[in-house]
């Protein structure tokens, strides 16, 4: 629905109801990230902890949601467990259509159930219905059970936590039609915090196309790019994990705790092996033709002689790094396993393989014991790893609680600051260099997509400072926007700004599709403002040694360079956040202030 | 006449393109409701993906069902929809027997008419269509012989 204000369904968990609020700044802030951190601006409490129950966790669609290809991701935004300052996360799966089609912009979701719960929306739809049955179950199992309690089938999405989740664990994600992810930075923590166990958002509304045929001449232009010529290939061939070979070849991939940037046993758990060994289909985020989603296979004998059991486990590059080349697990099968475990747990892959691979080499060099770990920890054996990873969802001991909180929390009190490989949270599967390190570490999400570092440190071999980080704001400031409108970063090829401009013409938003730059640049002021007020302070981010002694293609790391990454990109973020261009949409509202 | 088959739905990958253009195209809709063909798992994610569209039965049992003549016997099985004759009255969606008619809220039936515009969408080919097959002739059987 074309509308030019923010349809929002703001539910209050304490008391079960809800209430539609019609919100101006649909020409300012766009929607999706835009929207997300208008509505933490009005709603959150930027001085309060993040389990005070009256913390909004906000679901944000976009203007372009479901109208064109690839516009099928939701931005999920809340204050984190993490570093209980604002965060984002973003996924898809049915999550961005069914919002679309339950006909809300966002669903802000406040209060805390009395007991375990599951919220259920739609356009004709609002209940908080009692599971507490539900509670201590898998992703997998909460998921099974929805299926056959909700409606909508095929077109709902099923929002859930795992006893991650539950425990607040910092890396609790929340799943999303068991194969995408809101999985960074705590986002399950908070639903757990809230007694909620799941979300499911049934689709059930149509609306009238956009008048004129520029809408459907440009839909038939924008699907064709992206379906009979080769810019998405690389997604739904081998798909991310493609990049495993290409990063060990350029000695760029993080091995072994971040002790070698290659493997020479890499072979086992390259994108081209998972293809040839493991991968049972492709599958896709509704509203996406690409199908980028690889699904492999575990396959385990329970019982002899001849007993076996199989489960689906989707797989990216990020996750085999993760749970592979760190953990130095170098089959296919052993690291599909081990996600699998990390999936039914609730917890965010990537964070909780790169904790464990902290947690061995600490174990390696006596730092940690069995007292903590319970299970020796070594390099490559994935079977201590299925058991940790079962340790780490549950919180079963004080070291593992204290793990679950970020692995830098757990060398505050053991030691082995210096070898965690943390840029603001758990660091992603690139050491290409000083940018990506800068890039992740300052980053509002602290992802490798908050903007290409990783690419520029691979394109440019000059060390200016200032140029890198010119570099890194315009590429935020572009991906903003993408993720206002909201779109999977992977079409970012296709959907430049001039064509953004189109597709918002095409639907009826004329102000946006004028505006596009200086609302790009008002969203991406927005979000630092937050971020900054909930207490970010980008000069004091530590990068662990580790990172110092990293050697990729170019040589040993120029740690000169990196400090200069940092000064400058730190005074570029206080800069954007100072600035007074963003306006008063995004000021967060009084302490005071009542919901 | 050809008619809309899905011979190879388990290449889906879930994308509800096929819907989606058809609620464009055909009804002028966003919508992956208000479609002739629709996408929903076969039992959870990881089961895969079916189609719920008309098989193009002849007779078909939802214009049997019909009583303005909003939907019509289509020639080589389906039907043929008049929306200006329908009542609302929901008899179709009843009488099919694989649900293949959506309802909107307002009681407003959708359903395939076997155009072939979706296929075009779909990624990966799991759609086409065909000659439809001759229909089938009714055995009567024997009549009993009354005592």
């Amino acid at each position: 629905m074309i509308r030019d204000h923010f349809r929002v369904l703001k539910v209050d968990l304490s008391t079960g109801r809800g209430r539609i609020e019609e919100i101006d700044g649909r020409n300012t802030c766009a929607g999706g990230s835009g929207l997300a951190a208008l509505l933490f601006g009005r709603m959150g409490f930027p001085d309060r902890s993040w389990e005070d129950p009256e913390q909004p966790l906000i679901f944000a669609m976009g203007p372009l949601t479901g109208y064109f290809p690839l516009m099928s991701k939701v931005v999920c935004a809340f204050k984190s467990p993490y570093h209980d300052q604002y965060a984002e996360s973003h996924a898809g799966g049915r999550s961005a259509l069914a919002m679309r089609f339950a006909d809300l912009d966002a669903l802000v979701i406040t209060g805390k159930a009395r007991r375990p719960s599951c919220l259920m929306v739609g356009s004709r739809q609002l209940e908080v219905k009692d599971v507490h049955y539900l509670w201590g179950k898998s992703v997998r199992r909460t998921g099974q059970m929805l299926r056959r309690m909700a409606g909508g089938s095929g077109h709902r999405s099923i929002l859930r936590i795992g006893p991650a989740g539950e425990n607040r664990s910092a890396m609790a994600c929340i799943n999303v039609d068991t194969y995408r992810h809101f999985g960074r930075l705590g986002g399950g923590a908070v639903m757990g915090a809230k007694h909620l166990k799941a979300i499911v958002i049934v689709g059930d509304e149509s609306f009238d196309l956009p008048s004129g045929k520029s809408y459907a001449a440009l839909f038939q232009h924008i699907y064709g790019q992206l379906t009979t010529t080769s810019m998405m290939d690389k997604y739904h061939d081998l798909g991310t994990p493609v990049n495993v070979a290409v990063l060990n070849a350029i000695q760029a991939l993080p091995c072994r705790n971040l002790q070698r940037t290659s493997d020479e046993a890499i072979s086992g758990i390259t994108g081209e092996t998972f293809a040839d060994r493991t991968l049972l289909r492709n599958t896709a985020c509704a509203g996406c033709p690409v199908g980028c989603i690889h699904l492999g296979f575990v396959r385990e004998k329970f019982k002899e002689p001849n007993q076996y059991l199989y489960r689906q486990v989707t797989y990216d590059h990020e996750p085999i790094f993760a749970m592979g080349a760190m953990l130095s697990v170098l089959d296919a099968f052993q690291v599909l396993r081990l996600l699998e475990i990390a999936e039914k747990m609730g917890l965010d892959v990537m964070s909780a393989g790169v904790a464990l691979a902290w947690a061995t080499e600490a174990f390696e060099k006596g730092i940690l014991s069995e007292n903590e770990t319970v299970i020796p920890l070594k390099f490559g054996d994935a079977g201590a790893y299925s058991q940790a990873l079962k340790h780490l969802g549950a919180g079963a001991n004080d070291f593992y609680r204290v793990l679950g909180q970020g692995t830098l929390k757990a060398a505050e009190l053991y030691g082995g600051a210096d070898f965690a490989c943390v840029l603001g949270q758990e660091m992603g599967g690139y050491a290409t260099g000083e940018v990506f390190f800068i890039s992740q570490a300052l980053g509002l999400r602290h992802s490798h997509l908050d903007a290409g570092g990783y690419s520029y440190d691979q394109k440019q071999n000059g060390k200016d400072a200032a140029q890198a980080v010119a570099f890194l704001v315009q590429d935020e400031k572009a991906r903003v926007f993408l993720t206002s409108m909201v779109s999977c970063l992977f079409a970012r090829e296709v959907y430049k700004e001039a064509v953004l401009a189109d597709c918002l013409n095409a639907v009826g938003y004329r102000d946006l599709a004028e505006n596009v730059d200086s609302v790009a640049r008002r969203v991406q002021k927005m979000r630092w403002q937050i971020r900054i007020k909930t207490g970010f302070d980008p000069g004091s981010v530590k990068i662990p040694g580790r990172f110092k002694q990293v050697v990729t293609w170019k040589g040993p790391l120029d740690t000169n360079y990196l400090d200069s990454l940092q000064k400058t990109y730190a005074q570029k973020i206080r800069e954007m956040a100072m600035s007074e261009e963003s306006g008063s949409p995004g000021s967060p509202r009084n302490e005071s202030t009542k919901l | 006449m050809k008619i809309l088959s899905t011979p190879r739905m388990e290449r889906c990958i879930g994308c509800h393109s096929c819907s989606l253009a058809c609620a464009r195209l055909v009804h002028k809709h966003l919508s992956w409701d208000t479609a002739g063909i629709r996408i929903r798992s076969t039992g959870g994610l990881s089961t895969g993906f079916e189609a719920m569209l008309c098989l193009a039965c002849d007779p078909a049992p939802c214009a049997a069902a019909c009583p303005t003549n909003a939907f019509t016997q289509r020639k080589g099985g389906g039907v043929v929809v008049k929306k200006k004759r329908c009542i609302r009255c929901g008899a179709c969606a009843a009488a099919c027997p694989v649900d293949a008619i959506y309802l909107d809220p307002s009681g407003e039936p959708f359903v395939c008419i076997h155009c072939g515009r979706c296929v075009e969408f779909c990624p990966h080919g799991c759609l086409e269509m065909i000659e439809a097959p001759a229909p089938m002739t009714v055995d009567e059987g024997q009549k009993e012989v009354e005592p």
